[in-house]
């Protein structure tokens, strides 16, 4: 396995709280990486660390084999990307105004606007559907429209290596199936590297390759989803008491969450089982 | 790798199952159709220019490609010609009318002595304080605006004004200083409170509100302590400090524009070069660090150049109010362009400085009135229309 990004025995703090503490963690190339674990697991915070954001206080993270804090920004840019979880968009941008600032990275004082950047552009809101929606306000657009245009400013940035804290928050269930399908397609059409922060552990195990749990700040597991995930696994991370069943449509694996005793006579908690 | 044949087969499924019965397609395999379909409204899409509006201009190698926003450019021209016809009155009209050829006459060296010292001594000069400043005030107002990602974050609302009479206030009333010191004293207080705030607004970075709040709170310690001066000056001190303090051009002659045209030549390059950055930090400090703009460092700069303009400004005319508030959220509505639109909002600083101080001199003729008068009361209605529709978007 060769990893163009990898972090050394890294502590991550804000100020004086220590998130993460010895961790060290490679990204596989060309695998879509999917990292679960409980909310303030330090989940972002590795990622931010990954993505520059975020100094560790202790040992470094690796980017092509250079300390990534050695390198310029934009050189980074021009690698490696990341969408946070809630980015803010400016009074009264459009669309392709939004989609074309993930050209920045590329772009100089004397080279404003490329070809390249031309074609970059207009391929990312295609794959993300929303060429149609180049003259609009995004602020007068839908969630999950929203959502697939930063998609397609990240795209715009064309990096190797594409890192999304969270993608499928605030989308409905359509939504967030269609946000991972364009990873997956990424994934596997384009040969890039995704690294993606999820919430729903069925929808990791079904699109990861490599799936990396966290808790505590520390790594309990890595692996393909099919090798790693089991009930033990998702008892010890979530603490949560489960089965693990096969997706009767992929095949992978299907956590079920197990009724609690106390409520044990009313209906299992709908939310928590796939549709049917 | 097998797992990836499987994991292909794996997805095929479910993708069908979520697309089917929304789009209400025939089943067919979604995933195989999908590229297709893709293809195709790519083909079909008009070859729509990204940014509507905007042209490009190429060398033959392609090597330098510069961006231009025509609808910016048109508000520019358009407020250069503002700029014309307001310089065009106020060198040829007040208690000497001069005509227009006169006034050129005058300009190449040819005109009477009369004229001459008329424009060159008395109304150019102070033509040209008025443009220069009311430039550097817009261009600063454009950058704590997109600093502090907010239209109140102007340096008049957050101390560093204030600051800056402050500074000022003490050499004229405190070491009795002239023209010149009360000029440095201004840029010195104006530097000093922006590096006051910044230092108290900062944690863990500078966020957009707490540098507000913060500059609110030291402006309104500072105004006391300027109260605090005026009281303990004699009368004729405190009347000179008075009239510095609302901002005016009276008087203003080529000692207040070449100090300020040569600070410009250097910081308006900058802030326009930093506008660039400006403008990707806009999108939040994440996103604009993931597009490779280092957000502290760029920021830091931009306050020092904000501070920079302002304080140029602040010293040549005194504390002048609102333009620097004004001018970049009207330029905005204009070129309909986000970002700090550096030079859209100096041209629209000048004009708006050059009008008011027109009208300002005009209006009331003979009575001349100091320009920060005219500027507060257009000000203040903008300031309240501001405020109302921020409360209403629910945010202020």
């Amino acid at each position: 396995m060769t990893a163009r990004l990898h972090a050394d025995d890294v502590r991550l703090a804000y100020d004086q709280r220590v998130v993460v503490d010895e961790l060290t963690v490679a990204i596989p190339d060309g695998e879509f990486t999917v990292i679960v674990g409980p909310n303030a697991c330090g989940k972002s915070t590795l990622l931010r660390a990954l993505a520059r954001m975020l100094t560790p206080k202790h040992g470094a993270v690796h980017l092509d084999g250079q300390l990534i804090r050695a390198l310029p920004s934009k050189e980074v840019a021009r690698r490696l990307g990341l969408l946070p979880q809630t980015p803010i968009a400016p009074d009264g941008i459009t669309v392709a105004d939004l989609v074309a600032r993930g050209r920045y990275p590329h772009q100089g004082l004397l080279r404003q606007w490329s070809r390249d950047d031309e074609t970059a552009t207009q391929e990312a809101m295609a794959a993300t559907d929303v060429s149609d929606l180049a003259g609009r306000y995004v602020d007068e657009l839908s969630g999950g429209q929203r959502q697939r245009v930063w998609l397609a400013m990240a795209l715009a940035q064309q990096t190797g290596i594409l890192l999304l804290d969270e993608p499928t928050t605030f989308l409905d269930i359509a939504h967030q199936l269609e946000v991972l399908d364009l990873c997956a397609d990424l994934h596997e059409h384009q040969g890039r590297t995704l690294v993606a922060v999820l919430h729903d552990l069925n929808h990791a195990c079904r699109y990861a390759t490599h799936l990396i749990a966290m808790r505590d700040g520390q790594i309990v597991a890595e692996g393909h989803p099919d090798e790693i995930v089991t009930a033990e696994l998702v008892e010890d991370v979530f603490g949560l008491a489960c089965r693990i069943i096969a997706d009767p449509e992929s095949g992978t694996p299907l956590v079920i969450p197990a009724v609690r005793r106390r409520v044990a006579a009313a209906p299992a908690p709908a939310e928590e089982l796939p549709c049917p | 790798m097998s797992t990836g044949s499987y994991e292909r087969a794996a997805l095929t499924t479910p993708r069908a199952e979520t697309t089917t019965p929304r789009a209400e397609t025939p089943p067919a395999p979604a995933r195989a159709s999908k590229p297709i379909a893709r293809s195709g409204k790519e083909a079909s899409a008009p070859a729509v220019p990204p940014r509507v509006g905007r042209t490009v201009l190429r060398s033959p190698g392609g090597r330098i490609a510069v961006l231009v926003d025509i609808r910016a450019c048109l508000v520019c021209v358009a407020l250069a010609l503002v700029l014309v016809v307001v310089g065009v009155v106020s060198l040829t009209t007040g208690d000497y009318h001069i005509p227009v050829l006169d006034v050129v006459r005058t300009l190449f060296g040819r005109g009477d002595a009369a004229d001459t010292f008329i424009v060159q001594t008395l109304r150019l000069p102070r033509l040209l304080t008025a443009l220069l400043a009311g430039a550097a005030l817009g261009v600063g107002g454009a950058m704590f605006q997109s600093v502090s990602r907010n239209p109140l974050g102007s340096p008049d609302v957050i101390g560093f004004t204030t600051g800056a009479a402050t500074g000022a206030l003490i050499e004229i009333l405190v070491l009795n200083g002239g023209a010149g010191q009360i000029a440095t004293g201004a840029v010195l207080g104006g530097v000093v409170t922006a590096l006051a705030v910044y230092l108290l607004a900062m944690k863990r970075g500078v966020s957009g509100y707490r540098l507000i709040l913060v500059g609110i709170g030291i402006a309104a310690m500072l105004e006391s302590a300027n109260a605090y001066l005026l009281t303990r000056a004699n009368i004729t001190d405190a009347q000179a400090a008075a009239v510095w303090l609302t901002g005016s051009l009276n008087g203003r002659g080529w000692e207040q524009v070449r100090p300020t045209a040569l600070a410009l030549a250097v910081l308006l390059p900058l802030a326009v070069w930093l506008g660039r950055d400006l403008r990707m930090l806009e999108l939040g400090d994440d996103v604009g660090q993931a597009l490779g703009v280092s957000a502290e460092r760029t920021r830091l700069a931009a306050v020092l150049v904000g501070v920079g303009v302002t304080a140029v400004a602040t010293a040549a005319t005194g504390p002048i109010a609102f333009v620097a508030l004004a001018a970049p959220q009207l330029a905005k509505r204009l070129t309909n362009a986000s970002g700090p639109n550096i030079v859209a909002s100096a041209f629209m600083g000048a004009a708006l400085l050059a009008a008011s101080d027109l009208a300002a001199q005009r209006l009331f003729a003979p009575r001349q009135l100091p320009v920060g008068v005219m500027t507060g009361l257009v000000g203040g209605l903008y300031l309240a229309w501001l405020l109302r529709r921020e409360w209403r978007r629910g945010r202020a």
